[in-house]
């Protein structure tokens, strides 16, 4: 045991000593994450402000230039101008100048005083559909905040005959870092602790040392532990930093256990170093490592992780495909941790397939590690 | 019992055989040579030594152990140096060292007392803290060399240690592997070059993935059949066209200024009769290492061809 503990010490620290000298790796395994949240939550961002919006006020009361004030002091809505009428201002939106139309109607105020119920019309350019839909959302949420009902009416939308009121708990102002964050903690997990595994142990065979290692009494659970536990720490390490920026840039809500948050990120981890290593015991080259690693682990923690598009959107097969992806269950933990303030009395399902994943990828990975060279 | 055993040994690569039938056995206290031609199959014969490839006929053992058994000790006691570089280039000599001391689990007082041997020996230690792949190719082999020598193990395999290694490295690395000779390990070595199959107690020559001829160096050239003369004088375009092709000439090579040739055994008087008329004559030289194994492979073609 005494042996065990020092043959796996001295494989990790000559691992970790690999990682120092080689920047790259280190690069890959921290800046990237930090660069690519940084990425991710400013550029790729589903939220629109400053959407351009013309008003026709048929009342031009107190009341009504009160509440077109309001309903465009916040970032999200921008006074794009009084138009005379509705055919002008709609003539605006053709050209694409403003992509909705407030009407106040005449004698809204009147309406108002009168403690009578008073509507707003609201015209929105459908082209856009996320645009629509958020616009929609953003001035009825303004409205409703004002006490008032808006009847809202898209250009090409009848006028809904039952009106919800809805409440967005966790994610109230439906800010995408807050969305994406834990998506983008997945993502860039997966890559860094795939493609390092991918490479450190193909790398062991390409330039030979692997004979070496095998003609001494080093076991292949030592190897395979040896070279694993610097990149888990690394892994954590890099948790850490995407979660750190994600808090402190974002302002992502921590709300959760964080024991749930250490359990689900090292299963997490463990699988995706397993699916690491079992990609370069198998390929036993770097070059097609780094093609097997980079491909397995990008397109499905993006794409099917529903961190960005989501699972209940694609079709059947993809569905069911997405069920073999760890991605998915960590994100989906990480977004109950981080913004429900889940814990593990809940989670235990995605911990549970997280660990199934480690468990299986490790076991073919040291199934088809041979200790032979040829 | 011996250090270092094949039995009946055969690998193959596919349809390839690369080692077919190979019995060979390295006592304690032995430095044996592997000789013979690139492709011979004696890195495949190490390799199955080391335990890093399963033979698919025959068995290996080392220390009476199969090495590639589960839990086999064997690898305790067992260094092996590959042809191919094998140390990690981003570290340095002394960080190789450590890492192979620690895999051996050698304790803090024996690693510092070994290590200062090795290096003393090797003359490496005022470059302890260069990388690896910062070495020269005789300096990277005598790192090499010193991390399979680390934990003293009782057999040693080195495959073509002095490949591409110059003179003055060349005779450092003979004289370490001598000094833990000496001491009792068993040393089985490969090598290209005849010359230094001179170097070693006992000698298999290997050829095309059989040991054609198996003894002590100086009783195999000894017990040569074949005459190895020198011609002496004539012109050389009319020798060379004389001697190339002709059946009783084994291999003809020139040797400065003369032509060493090997002969069939009993052929000299015919030769020396065939040179007479171009002013040559046949003069008698004691055989060296490359004589006997151009002989030896002939004499295994002309078998098989029996």
């Amino acid at each position: 045991m005494r042996r065990f503990a020092q043959r796996v010490l001295a494989l990790s620290s000559k691992e970790v000593r690999h990682v120092v000298r080689d920047p790259r790796s280190l690069y890959l395994a921290l800046g990237m994450p930090v660069v690519m949240i940084l990425l991710f939550g400013f550029g790729v961002s589903f939220d629109l402000d400053r959407l351009p919006v013309a008003f026709v006020d048929h009342d031009a009361s107190a009341t009504t230039r009160a509440l077109r004030q309001r309903l465009t002091a916040s970032a999200d809505l921008s006074d794009a101008g009084l138009s005379t009428s509705v055919a002008e201002a709609e003539r605006r939106m053709i050209a694409g100048e403003v992509v909705a139309v407030v009407v106040f109607p005449p004698g809204f105020e009147a309406r108002l005083r009168r403690g009578q119920r008073a509507d707003v019309q609201l015209l929105i350019d459908g082209a856009d559909n996320n645009t629509a839909v958020q616009v929609r959302a953003k001035t009825e949420a303004a409205l409703r905040v004002l006490g008032l009902s808006a009847s809202a009416q898209a250009v090409n939308a009848g006028k809904p005959p039952v009106s919800a009121r809805s409440w967005t708990r966790f994610n109230p102002e439906a800010r995408s870092a807050v969305f994406l964050v834990p998506g983008i903690a997945a993502y860039v997990l997966a890559i860094v602790a795939v493609l390092l595994t991918a490479l450190t142990v193909a790398r062991e065979w390409e330039r030979g040392s692997m004979a070496q290692l095998f003609a001494t009494p080093v076991g292949r659970l030592e190897i395979v532990i040896g070279k694993l536990l610097p990149y888990v720490a690394l892994g954590a390490l890099a948790v850490l930093l995407v979660l750190a920026v994600g808090t402190t840039v974002f302002d992502v809500p921590f709300r959760g256990s964080p024991l749930a948050l250490a359990v689900l990120s090292i299963l997490f981890l463990a699988g995706m170093l397993g699916q690491g290593l079992m990609i370069s015991v198998i390929t036993r080259n770097q070059m097609v490592a780094t093609q097997a690693g980079a491909l397995s682990s990008m397109l499905p923690s993006m794409l099917l992780s529903g961190f960005v598009f989501p699972i209940e959107n694609m079709p059947a097969p993809l569905q069911a495909v997405s069920a073999i992806v760890p991605a998915r269950y960590y994100v989906d933990g990480l977004r109950a941790i981080l913004l429900r303030g889940a814990g593990l009395d809940t989670l235990w399902p995605q911990a549970l397939a997280l660990l199934a994943f480690a468990a299986v990828t490790v076991a073919i990975s040291t199934a088809r590690f041979r200790r032979v060279v040829a | 019992m011996s250090a270092l055993t094949a039995t009946s040994l055969v690998r193959r690569y596919g349809a390839v055989e690369a080692v077919r039938g190979v019995d060979l056995a390295v006592e304690p206290g032995e430095l044996h040579g592997l000789v013979g031609p690139d492709g011979a199959g004696k890195t495949t014969t190490i390799g199955c030594l080391a335990g890093l490839m399963h033979p698919d006929a025959g068995e290996v053992r080392v220390l009476g152990e199969d090495p590639m058994a589960r839990g086999s000790s064997a690898r305790e006691h067992l260094g092996l140096m590959p042809q191919e570089y094998s140390l990690y280039g981003d570290l340095t000599v002394g960080e190789n060292l450590h890492f192979f001391g620690q895999l051996f689990g050698l304790d803090r007082a024996t690693y510092r007392a070994r290590v200062e041997r090795l290096l003393g020996i090797t003359r490496l230690a005022p470059f302890a803290d260069r990388r690896a792949d910062a070495l020269s190719g005789g300096m990277y082999k005598k790192l090499a060399l010193s991390c399979a020598l680390l934990h003293e193990p009782e057999a040693l395999l080195l495959d073509e240690p002095t490949n591409g290694v110059d003179p003055v490295s060349r005779r450092e690395l003979w004289e370490l592997i001598y000094a833990f000779v000496d001491d009792g390990m068993a040393v089985l070595v490969s090598t290209p070059t005849m010359d230094e199959a001179a170097r070693c107690h006992l000698v298999s020559l290997m050829h095309e993935g059989r040991i054609v001829a198996q003894g002590a160096p100086g009783a195999l050239t000894d017990a040569l059949e074949n005459p190895v003369c020198e011609v002496v004088g004539g012109e050389r375009g009319a020798l060379h066209e004389l001697l190339e092709g002709h059946e009783a000439v084994v291999a003809a090579s020139p040797a400065g200024a003369r032509l060493r040739v090997v002969l069939t055994p009993g052929a000299e008087p015919r030769i020396a009769a065939d040179l007479a008329p171009l002013g040559a004559e046949l003069r008698r030289v004691p055989p060296d290492f490359e004589d006997l194994f151009l002989a030896t492979v002939w004499r295994a073609g002309h078998d098989e061809a029996a």
